[in-house]
């Protein structure tokens, strides 16, 4: 039987298994970009108002970008109530992995705002707060959805690799796949991988050319 | 607001002794011995070079700039003194690029004032009607389109517009009509003069253009290198004897066929 073969075979008898991987995934990914947009939009709305803490925040949210994404979890695995094996270390290091694009999109978007714009509000009489609201933020919308697209195609892509410390998910299969010299095993678990992050990247594109203004 | 009546002239701004620098090391001085009073209903015409300091003026009134030495009075209480958000809702304020709001169709960006001051819908949307047929353009072609759907001289009668909106005694423009084409530019400048007689607003307004200061002046102060070296009547300033005046006027000069 053709390699071909056997991984459609292996999909055709392990469909609900295959699901139920594909559906864990999203759940990890979904929570975790839930938990990075909450910080990441607010966060980059405050460094945008200090200038002095910018740098500080985006740099640590490049360092945790530049860890090895199964270094990350093995260092998060000896950390007391954020660590230890499972669901809850896996999200908190998709979480640290989604945090820059967000951060930077949000903070790029809201200063780079046409200043002539900028300047009437001030000057009309509007307040921090509504410029912040009213002006910055819609008109950032479009780059901060684009920062969060790419944050979750990569969280996607960094969350097979939680199945290394028992997050479950798609990973489990590639793992076993990889321990079994089985490419039907791998397979069952970077194509649907790739066709999530296909679909979000898709989905995330329309939505942000619907958000963007001229 | 002053409701007194205009016995004597009412001094609407009032800059006493200003210096304005920046703190940089070594501070600049932006603009300095600045004494000027703007009354109540003139259109004054702040002319100079770029960086001769106007805009800075235009930013001391309103409190977007403080002051370094001296005071700027408006309507007689010093800005620094002014809550700034109630200071600059009742000041006007176009620019060159006019600063519309990209994501609010043009109505949306003439309501800028009433709706932050939330007035009632149908106040807003009568004062939106008046104000784009005031400014010479259809609200029932124009109230909905986005600002990238007009051109360049359309955007900037939708910024005035909107800075009349909420009706604010006082105007500042600075150098509005100043990206526009020659012939948009000088139909704005004509209209903007009628305008401007029948407002009564006491307008300040900020240009490079001294064909443009004279048109719609009722008086023109003469900026150099951050210092007011001239302030007179459009008529008797081309009479004055001063070499930047004479640099300006000199600029007027300039007609086909005639040697240099």
């Amino acid at each position: 039987m053709s390699p071909q073969m056997t991984a459609w075979s292996f999909f055709a008898d392990h469909r609900a298994e295959i699901l139920g991987a594909t559906l864990d995934h999203l759940v990890l990914v979904v929570i975790a970009m839930i938990i990075a947009i909450l910080i990441g939009v607010p966060l980059g709305m405050f460094i945008v108002q200090r200038p002095a803490l910018r740098a500080i925040a985006l740099g640590i949210a490049s360092v945790f970008q530049t860890i090895p994404s199964l270094a990350l979890f093995g260092f998060l695995i000896p950390i007391p109530f954020i660590g230890g094996i499972g669901k809850r270390t896996a999200i908190v290091a998709l979480v640290l992995y989604a945090l820059l694009p967000i951060l930077r999109n949000t903070y790029v978007g809201l200063t780079g705002i046409d200043p002539a714009v900028l300047e009437a509000a001030e000057a009309m009489g509007m307040t921090r707060a509504q410029i912040l609201f009213r002006v910055r933020f819609p008109l950032a919308l479009a780059v901060i959805l684009a920062g969060i697209r790419t944050a979750t195609i990569i969280t996607i892509g960094v969350a097979t690799i939680a199945a290394a410390i028992g997050a479950g998910g798609l990973g489990t299969f590639i793992f076993r796949g990889v321990a079994l010299v089985s490419d039907a095993l791998i397979l069952a678990g970077a194509i649907p991988a790739a066709l999530l992050a296909l679909l979000a990247d898709f989905l995330l594109g329309l939505l942000e050319r619907r958000l963007k203004v001229s | 607001m002053n409701t007194k009546p205009p016995l004597s002239p009412i001094k609407t701004i009032e800059f006493r002794d200003v210096l304005f620098h920046i703190n940089v090391i070594p501070s600049r001085v932006i603009v300095s011995g600045i004494s000027l009073e703007i009354l109540h209903g003139e259109t004054l015409v702040l002319l100079g070079r770029s960086g001769s300091g106007k805009t800075t003026l235009l930013r001391l009134m309103n409190g977007m700039l403080l002051p370094s030495e001296g005071k700027v009075l408006v309507q007689g209480r010093s800005t620094a003194a002014w809550d700034p958000i109630r200071l600059r809702r009742g000041m006007g304020y176009v620019i060159q690029d006019a600063g519309l709001f990209p994501h609010f169709t043009v109505a949306e960006n003439v309501a800028l004032i009433p709706t932050l001051e939330n007035w009632d819908a149908p106040r807003t949307a009568s004062r939106i009607q008046e104000m784009l047929r005031l400014v010479g353009l259809d609200p029932s072609e124009f109230a909905h389109r986005r600002p990238r759907e007009l051109s360049g001289g359309q955007r900037q009668r939708v910024g005035v517009a909107r800075a009349l909106a909420a009706d604010p005694p006082i105007l500042l423009m600075d150098e509005p009509f100043g990206a526009l084409d020659p012939v948009t530019r000088a139909e704005l400048q004509r209209e903007f003069s009628a305008l401007a007689r029948r407002l009564g607003k006491t307008i300040v307004f900020v240009t490079h253009d001294l064909r443009e200061a004279l048109l719609l002046a009722s008086r023109i102060v003469l900026l150099e290198a951050g210092r007011i070296v001239a302030s007179a009547t459009p008529q008797e300033f081309l009479r004055l004897d001063h070499p930047e005046v004479r640099a300006f006027t000199s600029s007027l000069a300039i007609t086909p066929g005639a040697s240099a």
